[in-house]
């Protein structure tokens, strides 16, 4: 909007402004946007018989809905909804326990240089790498079971928390850091009295939601073999057992409901 | 202050006595609970593959190393279909947490007592099952392909758009909307003329974030049959075929790469 007066403005009607000013890159943003949208959908072979034929069966699994089947399959999921928790669980322990020292690595201005690298180096790797793909080399290398599970979720639970608490402590008030510091404090005095205090409840409120995300997906690391109530699951699919599976699908989203309930409960306690 | 007397003199501390024994108890109690967890993955973890791991890992390293660079030319397709699923995917799912989202928001759903509680369950199922379960279930009712692909993305993403959505719309400046409604502007212009330029950012935020996301669940969609690149993935895995194994997982770890500072980059210019 250069300089109109409001003379000129007078009469005419009064137009939304665009989003994107520019009209050359406007038109050409939504040029190249419907074009891919076209190439896209023309390569996606969709088989609409095979959909129409299998309405059905998405018809039936909505009304298992209405009638899950805890009953029959209840040892199975029993079990693997336990394998679920405990992985859950001990990985989510580790998981933080290791992830302080390194967000503390990986916060440059508590970290020297080269530990800073390093813990950067290992945040990446974690974030780049998924679950299920972590999951499956695991499993190659220790074998079907808990352990692999365990140990990618600990993995996972690694890079997500050293990341956010290296960015709190980042961004952190040094005032009262430095405060501790002027008393005369030791490193670890230090970091206990002049950092933890600043950062503990948002680190307490990322731990709830990291169990709460681990616990989400222990539930498909038995896909790839590495233990919890994907293994119950997907025998469920593949038997068209739509009732255990809907039983299964509801227990995972009670679950997980519970588990946001009680980390906002325990979040608005300690913020 | 909790004071401790000692000879005479008295010694701060940073909590009573009360308090650090009911502290003692609850890590007592953590302690045990996580001693019990890792008790179970224990005794369901075959310790001699452990034991053996390093050779493994070892074997597998050198059998995958160095990646078979030729079999990249037949890896063309599936990167498209990946990109396909994510962008197509992110697309029907913003469709959808639109309105969800205005259902979902206190300050613009037409009944709370009706249709929030609704709004609020599509929310949190379609958030709490992972991607890969919704494939799952999609390839049986569906049939394999990129199409369930599609479908297992858009559903998974409804949740997590319309949630980060309808925070957006309950944040939003009342004065303006009161300020569109004192002109005579109907429910319906209210909506395009003073709420939707206040969540447009944050809209497209999401949208972005979420297609980001989306690159990396659509990589391992194929490890069910959902299409893209997990698909070879998956085929390499079946045959041993470690250098192509590690060939298609360098292109993963480029997709996430790509896509993350894509996303970077178009959220910084939209913020």
């Amino acid at each position: 909007m250069s300089h109109r007066e409001l003379d000129d403005m007078l009469g005419t009607r009064w137009r939304k402004p665009h989003f994107v000013t520019n009209p050359m890159l406007r038109w050409g943003l939504i040029a190249g946007f419907v074009a891919y949208l076209v190439a896209a959908i023309a390569t996606i072979e969709v088989d609409w018989g095979r959909v129409y034929e299998g309405l059905d069966r998405g018809w039936q699994f909505i009304l298992a809905f209405t009638k899950p089947d805890f009953v029959s399959r209840a040892g199975d999921i029993w079990e693997g909804l336990l394998e679920s928790i405990v992985m859950t669980v001990a990985a989510s322990v580790i998981g933080i326990l290791i992830s302080i020292p390194i967000g503390l690595g990986a916060a440059r201005n508590i970290a020297p240089l080269p530990v800073y690298v390093i813990c950067r180096g290992i945040v990446a790797v974690s974030r780049a790498l998924q679950e299920i793909i972590v999951a499956i080399l695991l499993v190659a290398i220790f074998g079907f079971g808990p352990l692999a599970g365990f140990l990618t979720l600990s993995f996972a639970t690694i890079g997500f928390l050293s990341k956010l608490l290296a960015e709190d402590i980042e961004a952190m008030d040094r005032v009262q850091a430095e405060a501790i510091k002027a008393s005369g404090a030791k490193w670890m005095q230090w970091i206990n009295y002049g950092v933890q205090p600043q950062v503990i409840p948002r680190l307490i409120g990322l731990s709830m939601y990291r169990i709460d995300i681990n616990f989400r997906e222990s539930a498909i690391l038995g896909l790839v073999g590495a233990g919890g109530i994907g293994a119950t699951l997907n025998t469920a699919f593949d038997r068209y057992e739509y009732d255990t599976a809907a039983a299964i699908l509801i227990l995972i989203i009670g679950i997980v409901m519970a588990l946001e309930y009680l980390s906002g409960v325990i979040r608005a306690r300690v913020q | 202050m909790p004071v401790l007397e000692k000879e005479g003199a008295k010694v701060w501390r940073r909590r009573t006595q009360g308090e650090a024994l009911i502290r003692w108890f609850g890590w007592l109690i953590g302690v045990a609970v996580f001693v019990v967890c890792w008790q179970r993955i224990s005794e369901s973890t075959t310790w001699f593959f452990v034991w053996d791991a390093p050779r493994i890992a070892d074997d597998i390293w050198t059998r995958a190393t160095p990646p078979r660079w030729e079999y990249i030319t037949q890896l063309g397709r599936p990167i498209w279909d990946t990109l396909n699923i994510a962008t197509l995917g992110t697309i029907i799912a913003l469709c959808l947490a639109v309105p969800v989202a205005f259902l979902a928001a206190r300050n613009t759903t037409p009944s709370a007592w009706l249709v929030r509680p609704i709004a609020l369950l599509i929310i949190v199922s379609t958030r709490s099952i992972n991607s890969l379960i919704w494939a799952l279930l999609l390839i049986a009712i569906i049939g394999p392909g990129v199409f369930a692909g599609v479908i297992a993305i858009a559903i998974r993403s409804i949740g997590f758009c319309a949630k980060l959505l309808y925070e957006a719309i309950e944040e939003i400046d009342q004065t303006q909307v009161e300020a569109i409604s004192a002109t005579g502007a109907s429910r319906w212009q209210v909506m395009a003329y003073g709420i939707v330029p206040q969540i447009l950012p944050a809209f497209a935020g999401v949208a972005v974030f979420r297609w980001d996301i989306n690159i990396r669940e659509s990589t391992v969609l194929g490890l069910v049959g959902a299409g893209g690149i997990g698909l070879q993935l998956s085929s390499s895995l079946n045959v041993l075929a470690w250098p192509q194994v590690s060939l298609i997982l360098i292109v993963i770890l480029a997709a996430v790469v790509i896509s993350e500072w894509v996303s970077a980059k178009v959220r910084g210019a939209i913020i």
